[in-house]
């Protein structure tokens, strides 16, 4: 069995490995690939802030992906069209700066995770989880019908965003961008699972009762908790959305978000480095076997299958020995 | 009387046709260990939930040092200063011994608002918590994780809990459930002890515990307070050997 330090350390050295390999063997795709799995993994970086730290199985978390690839897609195209988004009591000139776009997408998904959190802590259990799935629905069917946005088409942005002394088009520049926000994001789970307000946060999710009795309010830690999460997962959408250089309503799907559920249950629920070996998995067959067949969701669902029967603790958890936390 | 810290009046609460609680009225002084007895299903866990705030009450109020918490929520009383343990113990299993005790501390400091410095390295929170540890020799088992104690160490990590809080009055359920003869008798030492910290209400149906610890003792059957004096006098009660103690006892 191997510490978890150890396999954290080289999951991240693998992780920057591939790209630089593939800069030196001059293969870009390769790149690309990884990139998006940083950007999937920071995503799910997010959830599990929610979900593996707070118990709260949110099946709706595509919605702050989607405000953060809107959030992008809507800004940039306002400047490539040079139409200021008029509001009526107030008109929002694009942008293509991406530090503009990020604190966009981080402020409008953190007030909608405020919201929905707001509504939907009040049940727990299949009640949170469907709520959280409507939210997401309700999404969906919204983008699809905005015409102004693309609708179900989506909207084409033509030249990703630009980012202050930086070439994002140059995919080992935009690489290294995405893979700092994801450690960032993996900096802030650690440094908050450790935390007063994590410690807390994980007993409210293991005996809310306990909390409660020694004074604090669990339903507090788990909306502050969702918050955090939604902006976290926000700002991957963000980066997703430059990344292609495309946002559509699928953003939003229900797919995507029982994909992040997928992603973090592979590599280990509440685990640091979960949501990354989950994500570096699943874009490596998604590429390797989807080029194979169209079915590579079939080996997807069988991994998942006996990781959820005979796994708990994931991948992390089979390395490690140790089973993670129980959500 | 101003030494009242705890006090019930006219409490009841149903469950549809059931009375778990009918009108308690019971008053927990400076000092003392009120003891609760009654038959299984007479109504003292209802009773504990009532005062603590998990359950709500149909009618009647609840004091603690002379203020009317009846309408706030368990996080509120407890802030307030009441110092609840559970009859089956309600701990964080997947944390640490130590983490737990933490999680009380940070409840009492009233700061869980820290997202970056690591809780196990806040000075205040960690003496806090190992005193209490200490206090009832779990300091040893400290990083042990929750679940792999034993049930005896379970009660004493209960314990260890409310200590962390100080609170101004203790409300414990059966603390010594399944303690054990040498495991009750270091709880009774220990909760003997206690007494002059914060009084306690003590819900115990080990009645060696409760005739060499209480103060006072309150019996209730049927949900209703049928009689409260002093173990002496709660002794010689026919009304109360007739209801509770039964032949036997
Ligand atoms: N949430 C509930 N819903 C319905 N009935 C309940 C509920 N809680 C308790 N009761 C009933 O209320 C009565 C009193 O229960 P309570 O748990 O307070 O008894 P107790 O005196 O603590 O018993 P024990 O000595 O077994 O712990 C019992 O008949 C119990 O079945
Ligand atoms: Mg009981």
């Amino acid at each position: 069995m191997i510490g978890e330090r150890y396999i954290n350390g080289l999951v991240l050295a693998g992780f920057l490995a591939v790209p630089i390999w593939a800069l030196a063997m001059d293969e870009p795709f390769t790149i690309t690939l990884a990139t998006r799995a940083s950007v999937l993994a920071m995503a799910a970086v997010g959830l599990n802030i929610a979900l593996g730290i707070g118990g709260l199985v949110s099946l709706g978390h595509a919605v702050f992906f989607g405000l953060g690839g809107y959030a992008m897609g809507i800004l940039a195209h306002h400047a490539q069209t040079h139409a200021a988004l008029d509001l009526g009591f107030l008109a929002i000139e694009g942008s293509r700066s991406m530090p503009v776009i990020w604190i966009t997408a981080v402020t409008v998904s953190a007030l909608a995770a405020l919201l929905i959190g707001l509504l939907s802590l009040r049940t727990t259990g299949v009640y949170f989880i469907m709520i959280t799935l409507a939210f997401g629905q309700m999404f969906f069917f919204f983008s699809i019908s905005w015409s102004a946005y693309g609708g179900e088409d989506g909207l084409s942005i033509y030249v990703r965003n630009g980012f202050p002394g930086l070439d994002t088009l140059v995919p080992i520049q935009f690489f290294g961008l995405c893979f700092t926000a994801l450690c960032a994001a993996l900096l802030l789970h650690w440094r908050l699972r450790a935390s007063p307000f994590g410690m807390a946060l994980n007993a409210a999710r293991q005996v809310p009762r306990r909390v409660e009795t020694v004074g604090l309010n669990p339903m507090r830690l788990k909306l502050l908790a969702f918050v955090v999460s939604g902006a976290v997962t926000g700002l991957a959408g963000a980066l997703f959305a430059d990344l292609n250089r495309f946002v559509s309503p699928t953003m939003f799907s229900w797919q995507l978000s029982g994909e992040l559920i997928v992603l973090i249950i592979i590599g280990g629920v509440g685990r640091l480095m979960g949501p990354v070996i989950g994500a570096a998995l699943f874009v490596a067959l998604e590429h390797f076997l989807g080029g194979l067949t169209d079915f590579w969701h079939v080996w997807l669902g069988a991994i998942l299958l006996l990781i959820v029967l005979f796994a708990r603790g994931g991948l992390i958890g089979i390395l490690t020995g140790k089973d993670g936390p129980r959500v | 009387m101003s030494d009242v810290i705890l006090s019930t009046r006219n409490l009841s609460r149903s469950f549809g046709a059931l009375k778990a609680t009918r009108n308690i009225s019971i008053d927990l002084r400076a000092g003392e260990i009120h003891a609760v007895i009654g038959p299984n299903g007479a109504g003292k866990s209802t009773l504990i939930e009532q005062i603590s705030g998990g359950l709500r009450s149909d009618s009647g109020t609840v004091h603690l040092v002379g203020r009317d918490v009846s309408a706030l929520s368990t996080q509120a009383r407890a802030r307030a200063g009441l110092g609840r343990t559970f009859q089956i113990s309600a701990l964080a299993m997947e944390d640490t011994v130590l983490e737990n005790a933490l999680l009380g501390a940070l409840g009492q400091s009233g700061r869980p608002w820290r997202f970056w410095r690591a809780a196990g390295e806040d000075r205040d929170l960690r003496a806090r918590a190992t005193a209490a540890l200490e206090r009832v020799g779990l300091a040893g088992v400290a990083d042990q994780v929750t679940a792999s104690l034993s049930h005896g160490q379970r009660r004493q990590l209960e314990v260890a809990v409310a200590l962390t809080l100080s609170p101004r009055a203790f409300v414990m359920d059966e603390p010594m459930a399944g303690l054990g003869a040498e495991g009750s008798r270091v709880m009774t030492d220990f909760l003997d002890g206690l007494r002059g910290e914060a009084p306690i209400l003590l819900v115990e149906h080990d009645m060696d515990a409760v005739f060499a610890l209480a103060d006072r003792i309150s019996v209730l059957v049927y949900g209703q307070v049928i009689a409260t004096g002093t173990v002496a006098e709660i002794r010689v009660s026919r009304e109360v050997k007739e209801a509770y103690l039964g032949e036997g006892a």
